[in-house]
């Protein structure tokens, strides 16, 4: 692989609560290449939505902040920019679609206004090249009649026409990486299978590194070259889809895909995970997933797994891959 | 056909006259239920399908009787609610329960859970204190909670432990059927599979009677015994759990089931991707409802609306299928 467009390093968000310092994000590396596409999996609290908006330096201040790590973006360190370069780089070089496209939109604006003020402010657009390109970017991400569409506000767009208004706006710059957090949750499931086609187009066309975020394996499995699944602010295991799929190596990742209903099994009952997801505030020593693991060992309890290689280009955090 | 059937609607009809201005002049007609028929079995399951828009959640008011039809009727245990009096009705509304989607919402935050739990028995009948605590320990026991959970607060359990509360009340009464919508949606994914191993255990010991609706198509496959699919308001599909999941016949079906994505990344499957947005069920199209986005139209799909036929052993309404030939 050439050089990565992106790559983390032992990226460190913690957050300060009443009930202790919470590591939201706790030593979390990954890189992902141009056209590349990270699934991000893992329930809620895992940290895939913190370690999103950590690369982009959103974190909810004051009370998260970045304790460590580098975030390299084609090179440069974003965790060392000044918050003006950061406004630059946010929706040019890096772009993120969010689960609510009314989050991302402003009701009292127009379509057209909104999705004109990126092409204002970062590539200087005016008049004429400005409405052009403001009407090829609606038509770029399938909205029929987009000239029309410009004057439209967005309560008059159906869900899956505002995720596409926000996917135009996010591909303006074009950006480098594309971080997409759940961007389908809220859709319709025809609705979801036309949207995954559109971002895959717009990945291919403008070589996107992309990171997806989701709790879905089902999307995982197509839309993703890789995967990192989260547990308790760490990655716990991390590799190419189909081999992760096949042969997941660490016991929350297995118990995970054997815990999702299949269309094309039945079975009378489904192999729950039993317990309940951390309580990030009172992480026990050791393993975190030791509580509900079904392999757990003495040593989980008292030692915290390091990261083991099993294989060339996997990863698990997991005592039971540790050499006799 | 032996004993009859828990629950029947027939022709059921719902229709919501839209108003505009301050006079109230009816300006449309939202047909959310358009003339569905279906039966529940007793301890059985009928999964509902469908995307936003498509009566999924009015045909469950329907059935718990929040709503009333505009026309169609709802027969319970062979008797039609129309003709239930006060007495009657009531029973009925004990005998039919609901889960929601979300635990956060459907709990009452400054109730303990053993009042909260407790609540149906003491509104209907009224029992003694010994009773209803014993009652109310045998509940959280059914739904794997411990007993010291009736002296806690909602806020101090996690999303799948208050949704194993919400089963307890609902169970609280000795339902027969149970309305379960979106019951995992808003639990993490590895707590779903305790929730559905949950819910089908108490239907095998107590052989109670689900409505299950959920978007997730695997999950509503793996709980019900029959799938209905409903389209803006019709159900367009409807057969044994298995033959609409793995054989759909109906192309909408085919589309949606496709759009569930299977776990195995190799899987290379046929893709169906339909073009174009669910129409408003305020203006749903002419013939059949599904045209506007159909890979296989044809002409008389836009002139005439297929009625549900039987076509390899399930019903579809589709003109493809010789059996919607009238």
């Amino acid at each position: 692989m050439s050089a990565p467009v992106i790559a983390v390093e032992d990226l460190r968000t913690h957050i300060v609560t009443r009930w202790g310092t919470i590591k939201a994000v706790d030593g979390v590396s990954f890189a992902v290449g141009e056209g590349e596409t990270l699934g991000l999996v893992g329930e809620s609290g895992s940290g895939k939505s913190m370690t999103c908006l950590s690369v982009l330096r959103l974190v909810p201040r004051p009370a998260a902040r970045i304790v460590g790590g580098r975030v390299r973006l084609d090179g440069e360190d974003l965790l060392q920019k000044s918050a003006r370069e950061m406004q630059r780089i946010r929706g040019k070089r890096v772009a993120m679609i969010l689960q609510d496209p009314m989050s991302s939109l402003n009701p009292v604006f127009s379509v057209g206004m909104q999705v004109r003020e990126p092409l204002i402010s970062y590539h200087g657009l005016a008049g004429r090249a400005l409405r052009d390109r403001a009407v090829e970017l609606l038509g770029s991400v399938g909205i029929s009649s987009p000239a029309a569409r410009l004057r439209a506000f967005p309560h008059q767009l159906s869900g899956g026409m505002r995720q596409r208004v926000v996917g135009a706006m996010a591909i303006s710059g074009p950006p480098r990486l594309l971080i997409a957090d759940e961007p389908t949750t809220s859709l319709d499931l025809t609705i979801q299978a036309q949207y995954l086609r559109l971002l895959k187009d717009l990945q291919t066309r403008h070589r996107l590194a992309m990171i997806f975020v989701t709790h879905n394996l089902g999307i995982v499995a197509k839309m993703c070259d890789r995967v990192a699944v989260m547990y308790a602010g760490r990655i716990v295991e991390a590799g190419p889809v189909e081999a992760l799929f096949r042969t997941p190596r660490h016991p929350y990742t297995r118990a995970l895909l054997e815990s999702v209903p299949r269309l094309s099994e039945s079975t009378d009952w489904l192999t729950a995970i039993e317990g309940q997801p951390p309580d990030l505030a009172a992480l026990p020593p050791g393993c975190a997933f030791a509580p509900r693991c079904p392999r757990v060992m003495e040593r989980c309890r008292a030692e915290e797994p390091p990261e083991f290689t099993p294989a060339a280009g996997r990863s698990s955090r997991c005592w039971l891959e540790a050499p006799a | 056909m032996s004993a009859p059937p828990l629950l029947e609607a027939t022709a059921l009809t719902k229709h919501f006259p839209l108003r505009r201005g301050i006079l109230g002049r009816q300006a449309g007609l939202v047909r959310a239920v358009d003339s569905i028929s279906f039966t529940i079995d007793a301890g059985r399951t009928l999964g509902l399908v469908g995307e936003s828009g498509c009566g999924k959640t009015t045909t469950s008011r329907l059935i718990l009787h929040v709503a009333t039809p505009t026309s169609g009727s709802i027969r319970f245990e062979g008797a039609p609610l129309v003709e239930l009096d006060r007495d009657g009705l009531r029973r009925y509304r004990r005998s039919v329960q609901a889960v929601f989607q979300d635990p956060y919402a459907s709990l009452d935050p400054r109730m303990r859970v053993g009042a909260i739990v407790g609540e149906p028995l003491v509104i209907n009948e009224r029992p003694e204190t010994a009773v209803l605590r014993k009652r109310v320990l045998e509940l959280l026991e059914l739904v794997g909670l411990p007993a010291r959970a009736a002296e806690l607060f909602p806020h101090e359990f996690s999303g799948g432990q208050r949704q194993r509360i919400a089963i307890a009340r609902a169970l609280a009464l000795s339902p027969k059927l149970v309305v379960l919508d979106e019951p995992v949606s808003a639990l993490d994914v590895s707590i779903r599979a305790q929730i559905l191993n949950l819910l089908r255990g108490l239907q095998r010991r107590l052989g109670v009677s689900f409505l299950f609706i959920a978007h997730d198509l695997a999950a509503v496959a793996h709980m019900s015994d029959t799938i209905a699919v409903m389209y803006l308001g019709k159900i367009v599909e409807l057969g044994a759990a298995a033959d609409v999941a793995l054989r759909p016949k109906h192309p909408y079906t085919q589309a949606l089931f496709s759009a569930a994505l299977p776990l195995d990344p190799g899987a290379r499957r046929e893709e169906i991707i339909l073009s174009g947005e669910i129409p408003s069920p305020l203006d749903p199209p002419p013939g059949c409802r599904f045209h506007t986005r159909c890979p296989l139209v044809m002409e008389r799909c836009r002139r005439d609306e297929p009625p549900l036929a039987p076509e390899a052993g399930r019903l579809v309404a589709c003109h493809l299928y010789p059996g919607s030939a009238t």
